[in-house]
């Protein structure tokens, strides 16, 4: 599709579903993968699987002097970093009326805090290389809300206005910072969903089913690659036509 | 590293990254208001000036790093 050689990209919560698909998708194009998440034993198997230029940077992103320590690792492991994609992301879910403050911030600080912070740490290198991609994953919450979800979907929405403000402040670096917002994509997160729950969520989606990991991959492949080097500031929908935004 | 070398060395870094001439860069010259720097252009020179002289600038610092000669008065105190 497009070829990512000679690139390194950081991705972070690839121990999850989604995070390992656009991990595969990233090294398939070419790149160097660097696994960040916290469950170190499905990055080991990941890397494995991977082969060649596969490099395993457990991190709990909760933790603020691992999620400092995380750029440098990485750097350090592939010899630069010119792609981040921001994935790792955690639900609390609860009505806003009964959410707890630890539910609220929890999901702030792993779902936006650790993207700023991880995108501030890489922008020095990708300045000095002129040339860098950072992607972060959000979603189709962050777009349309969802009840039970204010703090995932606030920490989505505000991705959005962050990844544009970043993208405007170091577009003439040749530094690019999109999106990609999937919808309802099957992976471990969507399981947990009662199968009323998932009916109801296929009658509003145009297409007729479940997203899968790799089509919403292949969106950050795109971002990631040179061809997409005039795309900036914008937000990528993958969702089957549930919004069309 | 003599107080000549160290300027000499600012103002090249200075050339490099901002594609001025020479003549321009001196004492009170602004980075931005007189040598045509956006605020990212200072950020990158601060940054090849930690590079060159193989020291840290903290941010605090960075800041008042305004003109040439700030510059230079800086690095001489912290080489």
């Amino acid at each position: 599709m497009f070829d990512l050689t000679g690139k390194a990209a950081l991705v972070t919560g690839a121990s999850g579903g989604l995070g390992a698909d656009i991990a595969r998708a990233l090294h398939e194009s070419g790149a160097t993968v660097g696994l960040s998440g916290t469950r170190e034993d499905p990055l080991r198997a990941l890397a494995e699987e991977l082969g060649e230029r596969a490099h395993v940077l457990p991190c709990n992103l909760g933790d603020s002097e691992a999620l400092k320590a995380l750029p440098k690792q990485a750097v350090e492991a592939m010899g630069s970093l010119d792609i981040l994609v921001n994935n790792a992301g955690i639900t609390r879910d609860q009505l806003m009326l009964r959410m707890s403050d630890d539910d609220w911030q929890a999901v702030l600080d792993v779902n936006l805090g650790a993207v700023a912070k991880l995108s501030q740490a890489v922008l020095r290198s990708m300045m000095k290389a002129k040339w860098g991609r950072i992607v972060n994953i959000s979603s189709v919450v962050g777009a349309i809300g969802n009840p039970g979800q204010a703090n995932y979907a606030a920490a989505k929405a505000g991705m959005v206005g962050f990844s544009k403000s970043l993208a405007q402040e170091v577009a003439s670096r040749g530094i690019t910072v999109n999106c990609v917002a999937p919808g309802f994509i099957a992976t471990a997160m969507t399981d947990k969903l009662t199968d009323d729950q998932k009916t109801q969520l296929l009658n509003k989606i145009p297409v007729g089913r479940m997203g899968e990991a790799d089509e919403v991959a292949a969106a950050v492949v795109y971002l990631a690659s040179r061809e997409a080097s005039y795309v900036t500031g914008t937000t990528l929908h993958v969702n089957g036509g549930m919004a069309m935004l | 590293m003599s107080d000549n070398d160290i300027e000499k060395r600012v103002r090249n870094k200075v050339v490099e990254h901002l594609g001025v001439e020479e003549e321009k860069v001196t004492e009170n010259a602004s980075f931005i208001d007189d040598l045509g720097a956006d605020s990212l252009d200072t950020v990158e020179l601060v940054m090849a000036f930690e590079e060159e002289f193989g020291i840290e600038i903290p941010d605090d610092a960075a800041e008042n790093i305004q003109t040439f000669g700030d510059a230079v008065s800086y690095i001489k105190q912290a080489v």
